[in-house]
């Protein structure tokens, strides 16, 4: 099939922030989860964990827990306030100030639409869920120490609050103070008045919360248990890195009497587990190292399903790397800053499996700060290389670069026009000569853009009317020739404009699961969509179908082992040489379709570059089908063609992550 | 032979972007063996439990300053100290959390290193080269440092022993290619300065390693082209003033390491005992030019006695405490743990044949040059005396009482030269038996038993012993016999097995082709519950767990084996005619074919397995590079 230059680069030195809190909705199957630096992420269970949304963070923002409302979030932290989250504008909708210092815990009773905070004052404050805000109620007795932790009788008539030392449980007043100073990180309130805390004396202990007398104590770790969720069993996390289960059961098999038993412990972690979920089927856990973690719990689910494999989620399902074809160019995306790299470039050529000699190293151009407290949530690098934009959930800033021999020069444009006021997706034309933004209600602008001056042209919509959503626009890809404009948002949704007409040219039909990648051929015009559940589409522009290729590929169906496969496509290009190839990677394999080979039917070897290896050339043929999967790469962040027909792969090898984490021992935070 | 075990992981490490430096600054011993601290080489002290491979606490300097020496720990105190940007001297607690919160001082000048040898007082060290008590320095921290080393001259390395009573401040300096060694004494405080004979042209020393004997220190140093070197050095002195030229030092060439192509670059050669060195970053002797290794060298024999390929590039750097080795190298820093012997001349060689528990109670008995050489006085006259004691011993045993002869017994075993009685033993055993022979009512079976276990005794010596105990059905002496018996005739070993079918027979020596037609006599029944009994045992040893029946006296499957084989050889045609034997033997034939079945399966994935070994190691990736792949 072919030789492929590959420059293969691992000086992207992206660092998740570690997880810090998560909720799971089980009406709506959304998993939120909070990072340390500030970030709200959306995971949409039901459609193969798929990273829905992320709400960029910002400096101040430090969020300790999280609560779904209905479809509402809510966050607070130690910057003291609440925040409600606005899902379909990815941005805080507004934050109440609880004045009480730092927020520990957040708590919801979704009976009597209340919400209570725990304060470092020592006081539990109550709001009042109202349509489009929360107003402050009332404040519970003001107590000695902070109050870390909350949990809501399912009733609603009651609140646990797990303290230094002691669990109080507010209305009843009966508390049940302990004898050694121990931090009660934890507490779960449970619809029999079983008051169950985690501490960090590593106990998880049941009380009564009528009487508040202790039922049982069970010692789980030498450390602290930092973490619980309940859900029929109950489980907790602890900063060793273990999940222990705990479940109802009759002691005597047949009896009545019930107790709270040990019965199963998993080690995923190799950090504290700051973070848990339980849903019907899973544990969902996270901490210090990062990785999202879904134990599947074996016998809520069917075996040897895909349900039943663990899952570790480690990188975001979007792109934090753009390739400037034309140039050569790299731009990273953290959250606090871009860096922008060049290429180096090697001599000579190689026979496969070789390592050319470097020739020119690859150079650090620009180290560009963002401005303010928000958090940089979208990058764009225009194919030329000379143009540069990041947005914020505030704003928006667009940059000019110019090379000059050895030096660069870097110029913020200083007027945007003001209909580009913040942004979740950015995308330049290929002739770098327009800018895209999507803004809100799934709405595109597009700016043209002149030496050093933008202008505002146009503003693309979708057809408002039945059915359609406004979700956010996640995804964007114009077409070589600039003539198309694709646009997918979160709703499943994919709009195709026509961008000579400055019109929606037509809405691809919606599928149920949401799309991961999208991109146009710059031959054919066709669309081709990968989406969460792995599913590949081909879309003919003209035509305004589905291609005979798709068709045929959703005749036969995927291999089982591509089905399986437990990380998204995130980006989609195509080899400049031949027509045919579409390149796609997820974390862990770059893949190139080939369509005119024949497609692998389920008795196919799908892994098959070893065999083809082995094989004589005249016999290939006869073996090789459409997908094929080269493994050589790992923990892939992007896979990019180059104007020379080469590639470019970013690793990020999650060994070198591992070795940035701090170690990995229980961080005293105070007092403990 | 010394030798490197299977090493692990400690931790990973963050190398610089080119790999020019491991990111280790140093590690220290903490309060036992089982605890180091490790300092990288930016911000931050982590303690490790080394045998747990499990940080206990991390310490780290806020964002902007940095570590400039490894941290210390100081076990009298119970506190770390380490200095950060040259001149803030840091102390510290486990307890401590933050740093920032903990004690600090700044001083007037440079630090090189803080130093803390066990059994001493944390020392100071100054890139000038003055010296000082930390103690003393902090009484006053501003106090002035003088400068002692010259314009150009640098130090290189340091360290810091105690000796005796005296704690030394060792360091080396360069200056202008010569290399300079400087022994500062602290209460009182002494200066030597030594100057080092110079190298090739252009050559310093790569590392230096030092250790304390009888009043002297040796130092040993490694040269780019492989050449170690030792020089020893009095702490005593000769009292040099300073400003005094410094004397050359004499040294002796250890050892002259292959260096393959080129100079050695990040190389370093650390003293382990008085004849072991380990040796990183250079070539192993045997595997081309590749400088990844880890290797201990004999320097009595010049012999290399141990090697180890490390995955990833070695930084040079080397660390040794308490058998274990710590290097870094890749992005991983590993502890190696090794062993390293008394070297002897055969165990260099690897001759030294494996002393058994048994064997060392009977060392051999060689007569000292001494004795032989100079006679002394008492030496005929004793052997004269061992001969009239044997002649009245033989008297004894030919008409004693069997009490009497007990007793004469007993005195002779608690003679300490029964070695050198050897073979006037066996003469009276063989007395005692043919007496036993001839007189059925006279056996001592405990006496005998008593003399077997001498281990003085062999067959030869005593031919009739082992049928006088069979006759007798003393099948505990036989037992005995068997054991302790090197050269026991097959006819008497098949005899053995008629009389009692047991594992003490199967482990004797045999040859079979003598065996054999000794063993065509065994009786039908005999053969039929012997091979029953074989069976029974290789079922027995051929389930995993089953542990070793009878301790250290118990055959091995293959002399099972050999043993099911040798029997079914010698009676085949006869088995096959007898209907009880019919159940045996298609049970043997139904494992024979499984483990026919097994080693054919085996043989089928050598050629894979053999694959797996000439497979390539993965190869580093580095930050970027440029690479052709193929797809098909």
């Amino acid at each position: 099939m072919g030789e492929f230059k590959v420059h293969r680069v691992r000086f992207f030195e992206y660092m998740p922030s570690p997880i810090r809190a998560m909720a799971f909705n089980s009406r709506t199957d959304r998993l939120a989860v909070a990072r340390g630096d500030g970030a709200v992420e959306i995971f949409n269970f039901a459609d193969n964990y798929f990273q829905e949304k992320v709400i960029p963070g910002q400096d101040s923002r430090a969020v300790e827990a999280l609560c779904w409302v209905g479809q509402r979030l809510f966050s607070a932290g130690l910057n003291g306030e609440i925040t409600e989250y606005d899902l379909e504008n990815l941005r805080p909708k507004y934050t109440v100030m609880a004045y009480g210092g730092p927020a520990w815990t957040l708590s919801m009773s979704t009976e009597c639409f209340l919400c209570q905070v725990g304060c470092e004052d020592g006081t539990v404050k109550m709001f009042e869920i109202l349509e489009e805000r929360i107003q402050f109620q009332r404040n519970h007795d003001r107590q000695k120490g902070r109050i870390i932790s909350l949990s809501w009788h399912p009733s609603g008539t009651h609140i646990a609050a797990g303290m230094m030392g002691m669990i109080r449980i507010f209305e009843t007043e009966t508390g049940s103070p302990a004898n050694k100073e121990v931090v009660v990180w934890s507490v779960a309130f449970l619809s029999d008045h079983t008051v169950i805390s985690g501490d960090s004396a590593g106990k998880v202990q049941v009380w009564d919360g009528f009487t508040g007398t202790l039922i049982k104590t069970h010692l789980i770790t030498k450390w602290d248990v930092l973490a619980l969720s309940d859900q029929s069993s109950l489980v907790a996390g602890t900063s060793e890195g273990t999940v222990t289960q705990f479940q109802f059961l009759p002691l005597i098999v047949g009896q009545q009497d019930k107790e709270w038993v040990r019965t199963r412990t998993f080690k995923n972690h190799s950090h504290d587990v700051r973070a848990l979920a339980h849903t019907e089927t899973a544990v969902v856990s996270g901490g210090m190292d990062t990785q999202l973690v879904v134990q599947p719990l074996l016998d809520r689910v069917e075996k040897n399903t895909q349900e039943s494999a663990l899952r570790k989620i480690a990188f975001p399902h979007r792109s934090l790397v753009c390739c400037a074809k034309k140039s050569g160019l790299l731009l990273f995306q953290f959250p606090e800053h871009l860096e922008l790299w060049r290429l180096g470039e090697s001599d000579g050529h190689g026979k496969p499996g070789d390592s050319l000699p470097v020739r020119k190293k690859p150079e650090k151009l620009i180290h560009l700060k963002r401005k303010g407290e928000d958090h940089i949530c979208c990058s764009a690098l225009s194919p030329c290389g000379g143009w540069l934009a990041y947005t914020t959930v505030s704003s928006v800033r667009l940059y000019r670069l110019q090379y000059n021999n050895n030096s660069i020069s870097i110029k913020k444009l200083p007027k945007l026009p003001k209909e580009l006021c913040s942004a979740h997706q950015l995308c330049f034309s290929s002739d770098s000569s327009k800018l895209f933004a999507s803004s809100k209600h799934s709405s595109v602008i597009v700016v043209a853009l002149g030496q050093s001056e933008c202008k505002y042209l146009h503003t693309l919509k979708p057809k408002s009317g039945y059915g359609t959503t406004e979700q956010p626009v996640h995804l964007l890809f114009v077409s070589e020739d600039s003539k198309w404009l694709a646009a997918a948002n979160t709703g499943c949704e994919i709009h195709i404009y026509n961008l000579n007409k400055l019109k929606l040219h037509c809405t691809v039909p919606v599928y149920s699961s949401c799309p991961t990648a999208i991109a146009i051929h710059p031959v054919t015009s066709n669309l081709v969509t990968v989406h969460a559940n792995q599913q590949i589409f081909e879309y003919s522009l003209a035509q305004k179908e589905y291609t005979e290729w798709s068709r045929k590929l959703q005749k036969q169906g995927l291999h089982n082992l591509w089905l399986e496969r437990d990380t998204p496509i995130t980006h989609i290009s195509f080899n400049p040489n031949n027509q045919a190839h579409i390149i796609l990677h997820d974390m862990f394999m770059l893949c190139i379709i080939d369509q005119s080979l024949p497609l692998p039917d389920r008795k196919t070897l799908l892994y098959n570059q070893m065999t083809l290896r082995s094989v004589p050339e005249s016999e290939r043929l006869r073996h090789s089908h459409a997908f094929k999967i080269c493994k050589n790469f790992q923990h892939l962040l992007c896979v990019s063609t180059l104007e020379d027909q080469a590639l470019v792969v970013v690793e990020r090898p999650l060994l070198d992550i591992m070795s940035q984490l701090p170690a990995p021992v229980r961080q005293k935070k105070f007092a403990t | 032979m010394a030798a490197l075990y299977e090493g692990y992981t400690l931790c990973g490490l963050v190398p610089e972007q080119n790999l020019s430096n491991s990111g280790v600054r140093g590690i220290e011993q903490e309060r036992d063996s089982d605890h180091v601290v490790v300092t990288d080489s930016t911000r931050s002290v982590t303690m490790y439990k080394v045998s747990d491979q499990k940080p206990l606490g991390r310490w780290t300097v806020k964002q902007g300053q940095s570590l400039t020496c490894p941290a210390v720990f100081n076990p009298k105190t119970k506190e770390y100290v380490a200095v950060s940007d040259n001149q803030v001297i840091r102390i510290w607690k486990e307890e401590d959390v933050l740093l920032d919160k903990t004690f600090k001082a700044t001083v007037s000048s440079d630090i090189w290193r803080v130093h803390c040898a066990h059994g001493g007082d944390p020392v100071v060290l100054f890139q000038r080269g003055a010296v000082r008590l930390l103690d003393s320095l902090l009484s006053a921290p501003q106090q002035p440092i003088e400068e002692i080393l010259a314009q150009e001259e640098a130090i290189r390395w340091s360290t810091n022993i105690v000796a005796e009573t005296q704690q030394f401040v060792i360091f080396t300096t360069e200056q202008k290619g010569d290399t300079l060694i400087y022994l500062q004494g602290l209460n009182p405080n002494t200066l030597q300065r030594y100057r080092l004979e110079r190298e090739e042209p252009g050559l310093s020393p790569l590392s230096f390693s030092v250790t304390y004997k009888d009043k002297h220190i040796h130092l040993l140093y490694l040269y780019p082209n492989g050449h170690v070197y030792q020089s020893v050095l009095s702490v005593r002195g000769l009292g040099t003033e300073e400003g005094l030229q410094a004397l050359q030092v004499p040294r002796g060439l250890l050892l002259a390491l292959p260096v393959g192509e080129g100079l050695l670059e990040a190389a370093s050669a650390l003293v382990l005992d008085e004849a072991h060195v380990a040796v990183v970053g250079v070539p192993h002797p045997s595997a081309g030019a590749c400088k990844d290794f880890l290797c201990i060298w004999n320097t009595n024999f010049q012999t290399l006695q141990a090697g180890k390929e490390m995955a990833g590039k070695i930084y040079g750097q080397l660390w040794c405490y308490s058998n274990k080795l710590f290097i870094p190298h890749g992005k991983t820093l590993s502890v190696i743990p090794f062993v390293c012997p008394k070297s002897s001349l055969a165990s260099a060689l690897g001759k030294l044949k494996q002393a058994k528990a048994e064997e060392s109670k009977s060392p051999a008995s060689v007569p000292s040059w001494n004795k032989i050489l100079h006679g002394e006085k008492a030496q005929p006259s004793r052997t004269v005396e061992t001969r009239k004691m044997v002649r009245y011993t033989a008297q004894l045993f030919l008409n004693g009482l069997p009490k009497a002869v007990q007793k004469e017994v007993e005195g002779l075993l608690s003679r300490s030269d029964i070695q050198d009685l050897q073979p006037c033993v066996g003469q009276l055993v063989s007395i005692l038996v043919s007496r036993s022979l001839a007189d059925p009512s006279f056996y001592i079976p405990s006496t005998l038993a008593q003399l077997v276990h001498t281990q003085c005794l062999c067959h030869s010596a005593c031919p009739d012993l082992v049928l006088l105990a069979l006759e007798k059905k003393d099948y505990f002496l036989c037992q005995l016999c068997l054991q302790f018996f090197p050269d026991i005739p097959e006819a008497v070993t098949c005899a053995c097995l008629k009389a009692f079918i047991r594992n003490e027979v199967l482990q004797t020596a045999y040859s079979e082709t003598f065996l054999l037609p000794h063993l065509k006599d065994l009786s039908s029944q005999h053969v039929v519950l012997f091979l029953q009994y074989l069976q029974f045992l290789y079922l027995k040893y051929s389930q995993d767990d089953f542990p070793q029946m009878h301790g250290l006296r118990s055959p091995s499957l293959t002399q099972i084996m050999d043993w099911v084989c040798l029997v079914l050889d010698a009676h085949f045609t006869m088995l096959v005619m007898i209907p009880e034997a019919k159940g045996l033997l298609l049970n043997l034939h139904s494992f024979v074919k499984s483990q026919v079945r097994l080693v054919s399966e085996l043989g089928k994935i050598e050629g894979s397995l053999q694959e797996l070994k000439n497979m390539k190691v993965k190869k580093e990736v580095g930050q970027y590079s440029v690479e052709i792949i193929e797809l098909f």
